[in-house]
This record gives C-alpha cells, structure tokens and sequence, in this order.
C-alpha cells in the first residue's frame, strides 16, 4: 500500500480520535437523530382527544359512542354538557374533535334520517384528514351495522350484505408503522451530512489553521491528499450506517429484508456523493462556518426534494423535476426497497445507475477544482 | 546539471492590482545563506511561495535541484525543506507525530523515520518533547519543530520564511547556528551525507541576520533592488557615513539636515548618523562643527564610521523611491 496515503489517514484518524467532543458527536448524533425522527415524525395518528356533547343519552346514542371508543383513533376526553365548552376545549387545543349527538337522535335513527355533528380542529391538516376519515370509517360501519340489524329484524329472511366490499392488504409495511419509512430516511441523509459536513470542514480547518501551506510543498499527490482525507470519513460513515440500521432493526423492529452486502455496498456509493459535496465546499469556503453552510444549502433542499417527508408523487410538476437532481432521492428509493421490500437489483436498477453517476460527477467536479496550492 | 540549486528567472505575481513579485531572479548555490531581506509588504513571503509553488507565477521559471516547480512539481517538492512564515504543523499533534506524518509523506521509510526523526530533534533540541502536543510549545520550539520537520528528509534545499519572527534572542542565536551548521561543508562527504552543504534561502526583516547570510538580495516593491555579499553592500556606502555625538540632539539633527550634500540624518539612541553624498565627507566634516556653534550647540564627537547593512537599506529604499515615486 502507498506509504504516504497511510500516512495521511493515519494521521487524520489520530486527529479525529483526539478530538473527543466531535468523535462523540459523530457517532451520538446518528442515534439522537434516529430517535428523534423515529418517534417523532411519524404521520401515524392516534388517540385523537375527542370532546362529546351528547344531548340523546340514549341506548342508541351509547353504541354510536362504543364504536368510536372502540377505534383506538379516538380517545373520548371530554364529556361535555353545551356547544360553548366545545368551542373552549377546541380552541385550547386540549381536544383535537367533537362530536355533537342531537336529542332527537334516537327517534330520527328509526325514521332512517339520524344526523351527528363531527367538529374537526384543520390547523394540522395530517391528523385532521386522518380523523376526518377514521370518523366517517366508524360512522359508515356502525349504520351498516344498524341497517343489517333492522333487514333481519324486518323478518326479510334474506342473507344481507353490502353490495361491494373492499378488502385491504398493506404489503411490506403491513401495520404502516411510520417508522420503518423514516429510519431508511434517517440512515441517508445521516450519511450525507456527516460525510459532507466533516469533509469540508476537515479540509478547511487545514486552510484556517494554516497546515495547508505545509502540506501543499511536501510531494503528496493531489489524488493522495483528496484519498487520504476521505478515507476515514469513508469508514465513519460505514460505521455509522452499521450503528443506524442496527438500533433501527432491533429497537424500532425495523424488517431488513434485502441482501445486507448490497445494502452496504449502495450506502457507500451514497456516501461517495456526500464526501463529493464537502470537498466540493472546501474548495469554496475558506472557514469552517462557511463550509458548514454551504453544505446545509444543499442539505435542506435534499431533504425536502427526495421523499424523505413528503411523498414526490405530491408536490408540483416543477419540484418534481428538481428531485430527479437531489442524489438522496435515488438513495431513498434504494434502501427503502431493500430494507423493506427486500427486492432484488435488478427492480433498483435504474436508481442505482442514476445515483452512481451522481457519485461519479460529484466527486470528479470536485477533484478537479481542488487544487494543492494556495491561491 | 547545474552548480545552482535554486534557480528562479523572472517570476511575477499579482492580486489584483498589486503586484507583489515584479520580475525576481534568483540563483543559489550549494552551501549558500540567501537573506532575502526587506520591509512588511515588499513580496518576500510571496517570492518564497513561488519558489516552493504554493502560488502558481504569473510568468517566469523556478527550477529546484534541476526540477521545473511548476512541471516536475513533486519531484521538485522532494528535494527542499520549508518553514512557512505562519507556524503550519498540526497543534493536535505530538512533536513526534508531526515529525512522522512529515517524513513519512516526503519518503522516509517505515523503518528509518523513527531513528532520523529522533536524530533531527535532537539536532534542534527537541528530543526531550516528544511526546508534549506542538499547540503547547513556545513559540521558539515551534518554529524549532517547523525547521525539524523541514530537515527531517535531508533536503539540498532549505527555504525559511522568516522563521525567527516573534522569537526570543537566545533562541534566535541558537536557530542561527543551526542553519549556519546546516550550510558548512559536509565533514564525512557527499556520498553519505549528514547535515552540511545545504543551500538555505532565508527571509528576514533584521539587519544584523541579514549580515549573516553569504549574499544578501534586498526587496522592495516585489523587486530586487541590490544583491550582493554584506561587505561588498556596506561598501557602497563607506566613507559616506558620519557619527555625531552632542546635544541638544535635536537642534545637531536640525543643522545637520540643512546642509547641502547631506542625505538623510538617522537617530541612533544619542548618536546620529549622517550620510552625505559621495565624495562629500571632508568637506562636511569641516563645515558642521562651524553651524552647529553658530546654531548655538555643542557638539562633543564627530567621526566617520563604517556602514551597516541598516544604513545601507534605508539609503537604497530611499533612492527607489526617488525613481520610483
């Protein structure tokens, strides 16, 4: 092996290893985010505050409230006597829905035309759409319910059943835990930050502090330097891949159903675009502050743009066509399919392709702007 | 090959509208001290990192040990040893480390760094701080350390920017004898050489290790304005300098700067020195005890004194600026 490469990542490694406060950012930061992001953003709505006004205290009117209780979407918090405490607990937040059951409501169920008031808090449109539809879910089932009920009461000795039934089946995620979509989310873009944050700003402390000028004259290929430089991110950021879809597996019971050697061999790919980005910012930025921000510009944008919160499917023509420029868009695509799915290359084919050449282009721009010299 | 180990024709380099190397020439041979000497802001440091191709020139060639810097880039590098003006070792790093990292890079072997590093630490009297961090060095064994790290591949060439800047006078006395002992003629030879016969450029603002150096090339305005050896510059000058001794020295300063032929009066603590045109000296030496008196001074001694190197460099900034405005 060339003995002056080794001496470059030896000599990187003993600084990154003397650094305590980074090293352990760097490898504390990947779980925190895991953490965060994995309890956090989740769109799984649960045990939504309910307030009830029922004004029927009816037999009928509790059955309808059963239903409710018995989804676990809503939580019945609050019985209430007036509309007027429904608008106070709606408006404090402290109940997300209402439900407002009329007095006649009994009587009207068996003149067929029973009437509830569903009162939905919109200001967050995520759990709001979930409950409107969880409600009119429960709603439609309990009328059924009470339809069949009055056909066989009726004496109609027919078997009654509704005309069209849909069955669901959610594959791959089949309890559509939140999750196990973010976790492959956090796993990229930890390995596009680190690589490219530490990158850049490994590089430009050498600028700050003036080793550069030492290092410039000594007879280091450029290729040495920029191999060199970042190898031991290379190895970092395996490890924190490793470390992520390890909690990720055995704390969040996330399924890694893919080959695991292909799921690593891709991570790095990956993480060569990431390591592109921060030596492409070094030769930009001429402190560490600046690095950082001009790897956040195209860290904000690669988030928001490659699936990672928001479906692509939704978001406007133009943004759309952005995404196909965001590296972590076909990263995303990549690991979900192969921790989830579990499929093979050949359905991940085109992304893999997309997302090397963005590796390629990446690191090529950025080698060749990075010059061993000073001005 | 060339007897010359550094060699640097026309060289020019400009930021924006400054131009901070204007056409410098160099050459350099085997066990030569160059003082490369001037004022802040006269293009030194940016000379010394053309000829080490941190800077790419605008034009011009810089040849080290027969490798063309700007094509033969690392070949070239291999050959010299350099000590950049700003301290450039790692401070996170152990003097041993830094010494390792730099000799394993420039071609020392795994298994002959360790002795040769132990040998040019010791050489600079840092074998005893092996193990402290270079950030928590003085500013002397810092530069004691860069220098350590320049040597430590036994370059031909040596190129020191101003490395005993912001450093203490015994130190300074010390890093001096280092390098004088570093360009003396190798004892055991060239076939297997120990520290000798080095050509070693170096920069300085101090006139007193300007008159150390074996030539001396003095910048202003990224020019070379006079090289030469240190006696064959303050020969320029001989007999044309006068030191004058009374009081009160300002009134002594005053009269002396009034006569004709006399060029520039300099505070020396309580002496002045006086230069005057060449061929002047006689007629001078008559004509101030007379004004002075007549001035109402009383002049105590008044001789003629052989030129430093300082008279020498302030008569020829002058005379640039003159051509120059």
């Amino acid at each position: 092996m060339n003995s002056r490469l080794m001496s470059i990542i030896r000599k990187e490694f003993i600084q990154i290893f003397r650094d305590v406060r980074t090293l352990a950012m760097i490898l504390v930061i990947p779980i925190m985010q895991l953490f965060l992001l994995g309890y956090s953003a989740t769109n799984d709505v649960r045990n939504i505050p309910l307030a009830v006004l029922d004004q029927s205290r009816s037999v009928e009117s509790r059955a309808l409230l059963d239903a409710y209780r018995s989804a676990d979407y809503f939580r019945i918090a609050y019985t209430v006597q007036s509309e007027a405490e429904i608008e106070t607990l709606i408006s404090s937040g402290d109940a997300r829905a209402a439900i407002i059951i009329p007095p006649d409501y009994a009587q009207r169920l068996y003149e067929g035309n029973a009437q509830v008031a569903f009162i939905l808090d919109g200001s967050d449109p995520t759990s709001a759409s979930t409950a409107l539809s969880a409600s009119l879910l429960i709603g439609q089932s309990h009328s059924t319910g009470i339809l069949m009920e009055k056909f066989e009461r009726s004496g109609m000795n027919l078997r009654v059943q509704p005309p069209v039934q849909v069955r669901t089946r959610v594959w791959y995620n089949p309890d559509m835990i939140s999750a196990h979509f973010m976790i492959p989310g956090v796993i990229g873009m930890i390995l596009y930050a680190i690589a490219a944050i530490l990158t850049a700003s490994s590089v430009v402390r050498e600028r700050e502090r003036g080793t550069i000028e030492q290092l410039i004259v000594t007879p280091i290929r450029p290729w040495e330097l920029i191999v060199g430089k970042l190898m031991p991110y290379v190895i970092l950021g395996f490890f924190n891949t490793i470390e992520v879809l390890a909690v990720g597996h055995w704390w969040f019971g996330m399924p890694i159903r893919g080959d695991l050697g292909l799921i690593l061999i891709l991570s790095v790919v990956f993480l060569t675009t990431g390591l592109g980005i921060g030596l492409f910012a070094s030769t930009i930025a001429n402190t560490q502050q600046e690095a950082m921000l001009t790897v956040w510009m195209t860290l904000l944008p690669s988030i928001f743009l490659s699936g990672f919160f928001f479906p692509l499917e939704a978001m406007p023509r133009i943004l759309q066509w952005l995404s196909y420029l965001m590296p972590l868009r076909y990263y995303l695509v990549i690991i979900r399919s192969l921790l989830l799915k579990g499929v093979g290359l050949e359905m991940i084919q085109s992304d893999v392709i997309a997302m090397t050449l963005f590796a390629v282009g990446i690191m090529t721009a950025a080698a060749l702007r990075f010059r061993k010299r000073l001005d | 090959m060339t007897e010359y180990l550094i060699q640097a024709s026309e060289i020019y380099k400009h930021f924006n509208d400054t131009r901070a190397v204007d056409g410098v020439s160099l050459r350099i041979k085997a066990g030569e001290i160059y003082g490369l000497v001037g004022s802040d802001g006269a293009g030194k440091t940016t000379t010394m990192r053309l000829l080490v191709g941190a800077l790419k020139a605008d034009a011009g060639e810089v040849d080290i040990c027969g490798y063309d810097i700007n094509k033969q880039t690392e070949d070239a590098r291999s050959q010299f040893g350099y000590l950049s003006q700003r301290f450039s070792m790692y401070e996170d790093l152990t003097v041993l480390e830094n010494i390792r990292f730099f000799a394993e890079v420039r071609g020392l072997k795994s298994d002959e760094w360790l002795a040769r590093s132990m040998e040019i630490l010791e050489f600079v009297g840092l074998d005893r701080f092996t193990d402290r961090l270079a950030g928590q060095l003085s500013g002397g064994m810092k530069q004691k350390l860069g220098l350590a790290s320049a040597l430590v591949t036994r370059p031909r060439v040596l190129l020191l920017d101003e490395p005993t800047t912001g450093v203490d006078p015994v130190t300074r006395q010390d890093f001096w004898q280092l390098v004088i002992r570093l360009a003396s003629p190798s004892p055991s030879g060239r076939g297997d050489r120990g520290e000798g016969d080095v050509s070693v450029i170096i920069s300085t603002p101090y006139m007193d290790e300007a008159s150390r150096c074996h030539r001396v090339g003095f910048m202003k305005n990224g020019k070379i304005i006079a090289e030469d050896t240190p006696s064959n510059l303050r020969a320029r000058l001989n007999g044309r300098v006068l030191e004058l001794r009374g009081s009160p020295i300002n009134l002594l300063r005053h009269v002396a700067q009034k006569i004709e032929d006399v060029e520039d009066v300099a505070a020396f603590g309580d002496k002045l020195h006086v230069r005057v045109r060449a061929g002047k000296s006689d007629l001078i030496m008559k004509r101030l005890p007379d004004e002075i008196k007549s001035a109402g001074g009383v002049l105590t001694e008044l001789r003629a004194i052989p030129s430093t190197l300082e008279d020498v460099f302030i008569a020829l900034s002058e005379q640039s600026n003159e051509s120059h405005p």
